[in-house]
This record gives structure tokens, C-alpha cells and sequence, in this order.
């Protein structure tokens, strides 16, 4: 099957309209992008966040296919529980297909409680693709700061005051730590590019073994942006290369898309403040007092981003 | 009756556990190692290593995802067993109410262990203590071989269609889970007879039929969801009654909700849970030989809590005295208001002592229970007491 928008449109639908996902989040139109990976009978796994509590209120469901939820830092080793029970039956002849397993988690979920039930998980090679919806904080609760949110975020628990500039800090680099797991399939996607994203699913799934991909998803309510600046705003993560794409198969890495073109050249390396100026969460930083945070910012990126060419080889 | 009587062996109670859960062969089983329930989870991954079960053996990184994957795949349509102690199940205590809420119907082994801190090794029953309200069903064993035979008829009673509830089988750490005793094993073929193949309900590898498991509840969804659970809890009472007499049948070993020691023409009854229910029988025969009409009692089912059998043991009785191996610190012990909560409907209310014993590993000996019963006896105990400490 070719990744076209027609054939991709053929699909049948396992995340239905309905849910209760805010005006403008990220999260369903990426995860749509990742179901589209797989054509095999499929378990999705959620931890506890917002993905998880709008798409399965009770007597309702949004979902399709076969779907479990059981606690907040757990998802990976919940989607593992799935994976064992069918690597059993399916020993023992009681499955015959070919299936697949993936779990959706926010960046809470991923970056701080879950990290070492996600850990676990990779380490011992379930057969399973695991996905962190990552908008950069604890949106469920209330746009707390996780580890995943970046130096200079106003969040409620990173709040911007007369003597704070919001979140202190550096984003935790969490692909890193999953490609240092040495599993086959480690990538970065974001939702602005469907191909990319949907291709990207597509090796997770079919890689034989544990898969990670780490999803740039913009929210509105926490990144204070306009509902309809979401995929705008996912394709300026990339363009700042605050978010690079790229994926790293059997340790092997690689740029993709609009990354791999601005490491050749071909389209321009937009600054952080392009970045700051779209979203309300950065606000503060447009005072002259913080303009020391907005360099480190800066320089933050471009040594991440360099680093990165370094490991493309390219 | 069974088919083939098989000799006695000598073996350990976590010896005995494993090597039931062996004769079941469960499809899927995790579980992270923990002094002192070590020696199941080491036996059976030799099992799982020397191909002589089928089950997908998971080393998780943790108890938390010990239960996590367990439930987890259980939900999806494996038989699933799992094992811990101590810290480990307060470790899980998260996922405790989950897997319960679910309907997720795997057996686990909780080799009873107190829990920290101070850090302690030893044996009480703090850890199971802790998991009373969170909707598992608890057995406890007396000796290795009811240990053994609990493992058996555990799942027969989670699994049942009208409770599908999960399902702690306790021992007693050291006490049973190390110490070899003369066991009388089930031919493999008669027990995998009488635990059946497991049939799951809606289970998430069913993908023709998808369902959604672990959904969010608003508040009256809540408290019907949670209800439904109490019923289960009520029905798991019957179903347990019903699988003791089946055990019965193809082994001739006898249990009841509430097993008794001499408590028919007995005044005076002790209530007790674990291994000590052995040394009191010893207490009993000794205070009988002296014409102490003494009973000892153990809830061979904790939760559900067997009320009605504890009402009718104590009934009549002019003094019962329940023995507790935890305490609810700034309260009693957790099984003493609840033999007072089922003696209250009786005309004649017999005088109620507690005793805390054996916490941390004290040695509870013949002598320390004897001087317990002597002094209800006698009428000389306080409400609450605290026997076997040495400092």
C-alpha cells in the first residue's frame, strides 16, 4: 500500500468522532496518523491522560478495535501484559493471525512516571509500538511541568513570576534514553506530516520487536495558542528544529522530511523566536530581562540539533 | 476421588506453590523476585526454562508492572499467575483496586511478610492486611499442604463465571515458604481436570468483538460498578463452599470458610489466620488435656469476609479471642472488630479479647498462645493486648 491521502482515506476507522478531545488538540489527529500504520488486528493501550479519560467515559467508547486502560505509569507494562497473553495463545495455536499492539501515553506518563515501566518494556522486547503524545506538560490535570517541558515554559507549577522565568531547565532528551535501549525502531514524528508519521508507524509495527516513537502534539490550553494554529504550530517545532524529525533503525540514524532538508540546506533553520512569539506559554520571555534565557534557549537547540547531524553522519 | 494416589514428597511451601501452578501450567505468568516468595518465581522459571510448561514467563522490572502486565493479560485471555510479599505488594497496592474494578480473574501468591519500616524480613501479616479493601478475595493456608491446595482451588473460585474476581492465596513467609513439610501432591492429570480451561469474558484478543477496558466512571457509574462488586464478593462465599467440597471429592482433604479445631463443645475459641493456627491446635489439645474446653479457629477465606460462619462458630461461647498478626496502629487488629461486627446479632454476646502477636516474626511459640488463652480463661486479659514481645 502506497501512502497516499487516497488509500490511507480507504481505511477503516478504529478512533471514531465523538470524543471529548479539546477543540484543536493534537493528539487525535496524530493518533489517527499511527493507527493508520498497521493493517493487522490491532490492541491500543492508553495510559491515564487526556487521550485516555476523552475517548473511553463510560457507557461510551471511541474506539474500534480492542482497548485497555489500567493506570497512569504503567502503559507500556499494560500493553506488554497484552503482547505476553498472545505470544502465549499464539504458541500454543489458539491465535493464528499476525497482531499488533500500541500504546498511546502523554509525556507525563512517558518522560516521569512511566519511564521505568517503559524502560522494562523496551528492554524486554515485546513485540509492541509504544507512542508518547507529547505536548510538553501535564495538560490533564492542568498544564503542570513534566520533564518534557521546555527551559522557559509558563506552566502552573513553572508559573513566570517577578523572579522566575517559567520552567528552569532543559527538556529531558527521551528518544536518547529509547534509542539506548538498542531496540530495533526509535523515531521522531510530528502531526503536521502525515506521511512522514504514518510511515514511521508503519516500521514501528512491522519491525518484529519494541518500537518507540516520540510525537510532537500541540495544546492548545497549554500552549496558549489558537485552536486552529495546531498544525501550524507542529510544523514550527520542526522548522526550529525544536523538534527535528528523524528515526534511528537498528541504531542506525536518520533525518526525515523537512529535517533532512534543512540539514542539506535546502530550507531554512528558523529561529527560537519564531517559536516564542507564536505561543502564549512564552509570553514573559518577550521582556528584555529574559533575553538571557531566550540565548540559552537558542543554544540549547543548536547544540541538540548539531549533535544530531553528528549521529545522522550527515 | 482422584484417579492415581501419588506418595507423599517432602517440599517447601513456595516449593508447593510452584509446583501446583507446574500441574496448572498458566498461559502467561510475571512476577519480580522478593525475599521471601524468591523460591516460586526461581522454580518456575525453571520450569518455563525446562520447556515442562507452556507459559510465557515475563522477568518485569517491578511489581507494579508484575501486576500491571499480569492483569493486563488476563483481561486479554490468558490464565495468569503472579507472586510477591511485603514490599512488593505494597508496591502493587496501585494496581490492586484496578484488577479487581476490572473483573480480572488471576491468582496470586502473597507470602506474607511484614512490611517496612523498620525493614524486616520476617513473617506477619501487615502486607495482606493492607490489601484487605481492595477487592480480591483472600485465602490463608495453615500448613505447606493447604498452601498447595489453596493454588489449586484458587482459580476455580476467581474464575468463576459469577465472581471473575482476583484472587490472593496467602502463607506465611519462612514459616511456610521455607520450612519442608510433608505434602501429599494431586496427580497432574486430576488437577488440570479440576481447574478446567480457562474461559475468558471479553477477553481484548477477541479483536472481532472489541471491547474497552478500564473506563473512566462518573459517580453513579462509580458506586453501581462498585456494587456489582460487593455482589461478586457474596457470590465467591457460595462458589468457594462449592469448589471445598469438589476438593474434597478428588482428595479427600476437608475445608471450610472457617475451619475449626474442637469448637463444638469448646467455651472458650480462638480465632486465628496462618501457620500459628497449627500451634494452636497444639494449644488446644494441651489446655483440653488439662478440662479447658478451648476451640481454635482459622477464616480459611478472609475476603470474603465469612460472617455468618464466625457468628454460628461463636455463638454459645462464653469468651472468644482473636489473634491478630497486625496491628491497625492506633486502633485494634484488623480481624477483631470484625468478629465483634458479626457477634453482635447474637442474644448473648460472648466476651471479646484481642491479641497482637508475632508482628515483625516474634516467635509465637505454644507457651506465649497457652498464656493468651489462660488469661481469657481466667478472665485476667485487657481488650487489647500484646503478647510475644520480648522487649
Amino acid at each position: 500500500m502506497t501512502t497516499s491521502l487516497k488509500s490511507l482515506n480507504q481505511l477503516p476507522v478504529k478512533l471514531t468522532s465523538g470524543h471529548r478531545l479539546c477543540a484543536g488538540c493534537g493528539e487525535p489527529i496524530l493518533a489517527k496518523q499511527i493507527l493508520m500504520g498497521t493493517q493487522r488486528p490491532l490492541v491500543v493501550s492508553l495510559s491515564t491522560g487526556c487521550f485516555e479519560v476523552s475517548t473511553t467515559v463510560y457507557p461510551y467508547t471511541s474506539w474500534n478495535v480492542p482497548l485497555i486502560h489500567t493506570a497512569f505509569g504503567n502503559g507500556a507494562a499494560t500493553c506488554a501484559g497484552v503482547e505476553a497473553a498472545y505470544q502465549s495463545l499464539k504458541r500454543q495455536g489458539k491465535i493464528k493471525e499476525e497482531m499488533n499492539f500500541v500504546n498511546f501515553a502523554g509525556d507525563g506518563a512517558t518522560y516521569d512516571i512511566g519511564l521505568q515501566a517503559l524502560s522494562g518494556a523496551m528492554e524486554r522486547g515485546h513485540q509492541m509500538l509504544y507512542v508518547c503524545l507529547n505536548n510538553e506538560a501535564y495538560m490533564n490535570t492542568g498544564i503542570q511541568r513534566s520533564s518534557a517541558t521546555n527551559m522557559g515554559a509558563d506552566t502552573t507549577t513553572s508559573p513566570a513570576g517577578s523572579v522566575s522565568s517559567g520552567k528552569q531547565g532543559y527538556s529531558k532528551d527521551l528518544t536518547a534514553i529509547m534509542v539506548a535501549h538498542n531496540i530495533p525502531y526509535v523515531a521522531q514524528v510530528s502531526p503536521h506530516n502525515w506521511r512522514d508519521t504514518v510511515e514511521k508507524a508503519k516500521k514501528g509495527f512491522d519491525c518484529g520487536g519494541a518500537a518507540f516513537i516520540n510525537a510532537i502534539t500541540p495544546c492548545p490550553r497549554g500552549w496558549r495558542t489558537d485552536p486552529s494554529m495546531t498544525v501550524d504550530m507542529a510544523k514550527l517545532a520542526v522548522e526550529t528544529c525544536v523538534w527535528p524529525l528523524y528515526e534511528v533503525v537498528d541504531g542506525k540514524y536518520a533525518l526525515t522530511a523537512e529535517s533532512l532538508k534543512i540539514a542539506d540546506g535546502k530550507a531554512e533553520k528558523k529561529p527560537v523566536t519564531d517559536w516564542i512569539n507564536a505561543q502564549g506559554r512564552y509570553r514573559h520571555l518577550k521582556e528584555e530581562r529574559w533575553a538571557p534565557v531566550v540565548e540559552k534557549m537558542q543554544a540549547n537547540i543548536d547544540s541538540r540539533w548539531e549533535k544530531l547531524i553528528r549521529l545522522t553522519e550527515h | 476421588m482422584a484417579k492415581k494416589k501419588l506418595e507423599d514428597i517432602a517440599i517447601n511451601g513456595d516449593g508447593a506453590v510452584a509446583y501446583a501452578w507446574k500441574q496448572i501450567d498458566p498461559d502467561v505468568c510475571a512476577a519480580y523476585p522478593i525475599t521471601p516468595q524468591t523460591i516460586i518465581v526461581e522454580d518456575f522459571s525453571k520450569f518455563v526454562a525446562n520447556g515442562e510448561v507452556k507459559t510465557e514467563y515475563v522477568c518485569v522490572e517491578s511489581e507494579h508492572s508484575a501486576l500491571t502486565l499480569c492483569a493486563a493479560s488476563c483481561s486479554a485471555g490468558a490464565r495468569t499467575f503472579t507472586a510477591t510479599a511485603s514490599q512488593g505488594l505494597a508496591y502493587m497496592w496501585e494496581m490492586l483496586p484496578i484488577t479487581s474494578s476490572m473483573r480480572v480473574p488471576l491468582v496470586m501468591a502473597v507470602a506474607n511478610r511484614a512490611v517496612s519500616g523498620p525493614i524486616n524480613i520476617n513473617n506477619d501479616h501487615g502486607d495482606a492486611m493492607a490489601a484487605r479493601d481492595t477487592g480480591w478475595i483472600q485465602m490463608f493456608a495453615d500448613n505447606v499442604q493447604s498452601a498447595y491446595d489453596n493454588a489449586i482451588m484458587a482459580p476455580k473460585i476467581a474464575e468463576h463465571p459469577d465472581v471473575q474476581l482476583p484472587i490472593i492465596t496467602n502463607l506465611d513467609g519462612f514459616i511456610l515458604t521455607h520450612a519442608v513439610e510433608r505434602m501429599t501432591p494431586v496427580d497432574t492429570e486430576d488437577v488440570k481436570k479440576f481447574v478446567g480451561e480457562f474461559e475468558p469474558i471479553c477477553p481484548l484478543l477477541d479483536y472481532k468483538h472489541p471491547t474497552s477496558h478500564g473506563m473512566l466512571d462518573g459517580p453513579d457509574f462509580y458506586y453501581a460498578h462498585k456494587h456489582q462488586q460487593v455482589e461478586a464478593m457474596d457470590k465467591a462465599l457460595e462458589v468457594a463452599e462449592q469448589v471445598f467440597k469438589d476438593f474434597k471429592k478428588l482428595t479427600g482433604r476437608e475445608y471450610h470458610l472457617v475451619d475449626e479445631y474442637r469448637c463444638e463443645d469448646a467455651e472458650y475459641v480462638a480465632i486465628i489466620l496462618g501457620s500459628s493456627y497449627g500451634t494452636m491446635q497444639e494449644t488446644v489439645d494441651q489446655m483440653r488435656d488439662a478440662g479447658i474446653k478451648v476451640g481454635a479457629a482459622m477464616p480459611h477465606i478472609y475476603r470474603p469476609w465469612p460472617e455468618k460462619e464466625i457468628a454460628r462458630l461463636i455463638k454459645g461461647k462464653k469468651a472468644v479471642a482473636v489473634f491478630d498478626k497486625h496491628v491497625s496502629l492506633g486502633a485494634y487488629g484488623p480481624l477483631y472488630p470484625e468478629v465483634v461486627a458479626a457477634a453482635i446479632d447474637l442474644e448473648e454476646v460472648p466476651k471479646m479479647y484481642n491479641f497482637m502477636y508475632g508482628i515483625g516474626g516474634a516467635d509465637t511459640s505454644v507457651s506465649t498462645l497457652k498464656g493468651a488463652m489462660e488469661s481469657v480463661v481466667k478472665g485476667s486479659a485487657d481488650k487489647i493486648n500484646y503478647v510475644g514481645m520480648k522487649l
